[in-house]
């Protein structure tokens, strides 16, 4: 008894052996991140290793304001994301819902379309997108055309489709039976029963409209029109720019979607993981 | 009955109208543009123009090494991490376990543009905090941006960082779905951890691993954001620069429509192919 009590102490330590190093090393360009953002320039570019903070923050955002517009951008990202992720968690809702509990001519070939092509990449449609957005509608540079085209994403359909379809039937054909009609039976039955996945697919959403770089870049590049990644991207390369300003910059993109995920993460991990244990 | 079609219809039409407006057509679109000459004006048919052209130009062949070089090293590398993360992070006998999710989980939350940025810095040949560090125990630094090799090296570091944390999440999902039974008659059997994890956890994690590589296949056949902010446009002169950027590079710095669709159908046409064929090989094996 007495070596099995040692083995699993030495199994113990072992385990933490491996796992604290490699979790310092993914931590570690988190905490310079957040070093960075409050070192003045002139530090960064030292030859001295710095790894604890400075108090430059403020400083340095000054600097990312002079810049670029980063409030103004902040304003568009938060806006965009929310609205997005409002818009999109209803569409889906309801095509979802439709796809699971009614049996209409059409259905199986619009899941068929839906599965066989939300694989495909970005890539593939990027390029019509962009001439018919910029174009055809002349929609650059406009709040709907960092809204709307991207509210094709069908994830959250097969999110919501599965979740509507895993509830007893019964109760939708009672509320039927006693004439409440079939808009009231899915806003007051049934999407209150779905409001696990609706906060999970919400939060997976709503960091993907945050961080979404490609899109906001070809179709917003005027600089009153930029989202914040956009904006942050256009100064990395400059080579007359803040360092400590673009650092600041990133921790303001970073330090929400953080604290989110903190306090959020079943949530997340919910979301993420969804798609492949099934 | 009817009636309620009818309703099937009106929650089906909003999204439908989205999704065939700026999914299904311009899939369908991007196809019929690739066999377009798109620099004439009007645009006219033309095969050779793009995908003609395609087959003998030296910079798709340089973006496709560069990307399948990237795929070849880094998802392996990557799936084989956050296997050993998952596993570790499954153990009963972890302490601290919040601490070390966040440690591994937090990139995926990360957007490309801010730890692109803090990539670039960290990385930086004369200043940077890695060059400083290796200086330190007596090797000679890397310059990370001038060399090709370092330069697809850093690519690689990067993605790996965002990514691994990400696919541990999903296959811890799916240990946590394989029942503790199977490990406790094994253990009754006195087989070792090791043989445990090679001949019950590997088998049942397979398909949730192969779900991996093909979310990792799609997402690195149209890798853009690391080489475009990371390693500044592809650089040093092509050395990463991937399909995703030479799509860029051709649609929205060049203009030039039609050859970028044909590029974005190869990206397409790969990554369903390298998916398909990781599928068959899975089920081969069984």
């Amino acid at each position: 008894m007495k070596s099995k009590s040692r083995s699993l102490l030495l199994q113990k330590i072992a385990l933490h052996a491996v796992l604290t190093p490699l979790a310092i090393l993914w931590l570690f360009p988190l905490w310079m991140m957040f070093v960075f953002s409050t070192m003045p320039d002139h530090g960064i570019f030292s030859p001295e290793i710095v790894l604890w903070p400075s108090a430059e923050f403020a400083a340095n955002f000054q600097n990312l304001q002079a810049d670029t517009n980063f409030v103004r951008a902040m304003f568009i990202s938060i806006i965009v994301a929310i609205v997005y992720t409002a818009l999109s968690v209803m569409l889906t809702s309801m095509a979802g819902w439709a796809l699971a509990r009614y049996r209409f001519a059409g259905r199986s070939i619009v899941v068929a379309i839906i599965l066989g092509t939300i694989t495909l990449p970005f890539a593939v449609v990027v390029i019509p997108q962009f001439i018919m957005v910029a174009r055809e509608f002349k929609l650059a540079n406009t709040w709907i055309a960092l809204i709307v085209p991207p509210l094709f994403n069908s994830l959250g359909v097969l999110f919501m489709r599965q979740a509507f379809s895993m509830m007893p039937g019964e109760l939708f054909d009672a509320a039927r039976v006693e004439g409440v009609r079939e808009w009231r039976i899915f806003l007051h039955i049934a999407l209150p029963l779905a409001r696990p996945t609706m906060a999970a697919l919400a939060i997976i959403l709503f960091l993907a409209s945050w961080n979404n770089y490609l899109w906001p870049l070809l179709i917003n590049s005027r600089p009153n029109m930029m989202t914040a990644p956009v904006a942050l991207g256009t100064l990395i390369g400059l080579t007359k720019v803040s360092w400590g300003g673009i650092m600041a910059g990133a921790v303001l993109l970073t330090a929400p979607v953080l604290v989110v995920f903190v306090f959020l993460q079943r949530h997340f991990i919910a979301g993420i993981s969804a798609g492949a244990v099934k | 009955m009817l009636s309620r079609n009818r309703a099937a219809y009106a929650f089906l039409a909003p999204y439908l109208l989205i999704f065939v407006t700026f999914w299904l057509w311009p899939i369908i679109n991007s196809l019929l543009i690739s066999f377009q000459n798109t620099r004439v004006n009007p645009w006219r048919f033309s095969l050779s123009a793009n995908w003609g052209r395609l087959f003998v130009d030296p910079a798709f062949y340089n973006a496709l090494y560069n990307t399948l070089i990237i795929l070849v090293i880094q998802v392996p590398v990557m799936i084989a991490l956050a296997t050993v993360m998952a596993v570790l992070l499954n153990s009963p006998l972890l302490k601290a376990r919040p601490l070390y999710r966040f440690a591994f989980f937090a990139p995926v939350v990360v957007g490309e543009v801010a730890y692109a940025a803090v990539f670039r810095l960290m990385f930086s040949a004369d200043f940077g905090i890695v060059n400083k560090l290796i200086t330190s125990v007596g090797l000679s630094p890397v310059s990370w941006f001038d060399n090709a090799n370092a330069a697809m090296a850093l690519v690689i570091i990067a993605i790996t960082w965002r990514w691994a944390g990400y696919n541990a999440i999903i296959l811890l999902a799916g240990l946590q779905s394989i029942p503790d039974d199977v490990y406790e008659a094994a253990t009754l059997d006195k087989v070792s951890k090791f043989q445990q994890f090679v001949h019950i956890t590997l088998p049942l994690l397979k398909p949730i691993i192969s779900f991996c590589v093909v979310l990792s296949v799609i997402g690195t056949m149209q890798l853009f954001t690391e080489p475009f902010l990371i390693t500044n446009r592809g650089g040093p002169g092509g050395g990463t620069e991937t399909l995703g950027l030479l799509l860029y590079r051709q649609g929205f710095t060049s203009l030039n429509f039609g050859y970028a669709s044909a590029i974005a159908y190869t990206i397409a046409g790969l990554a369903v192919a390298i998916s398909l064929l990781n599928l068959v090989l899975g089920r081969e094996k069984k």
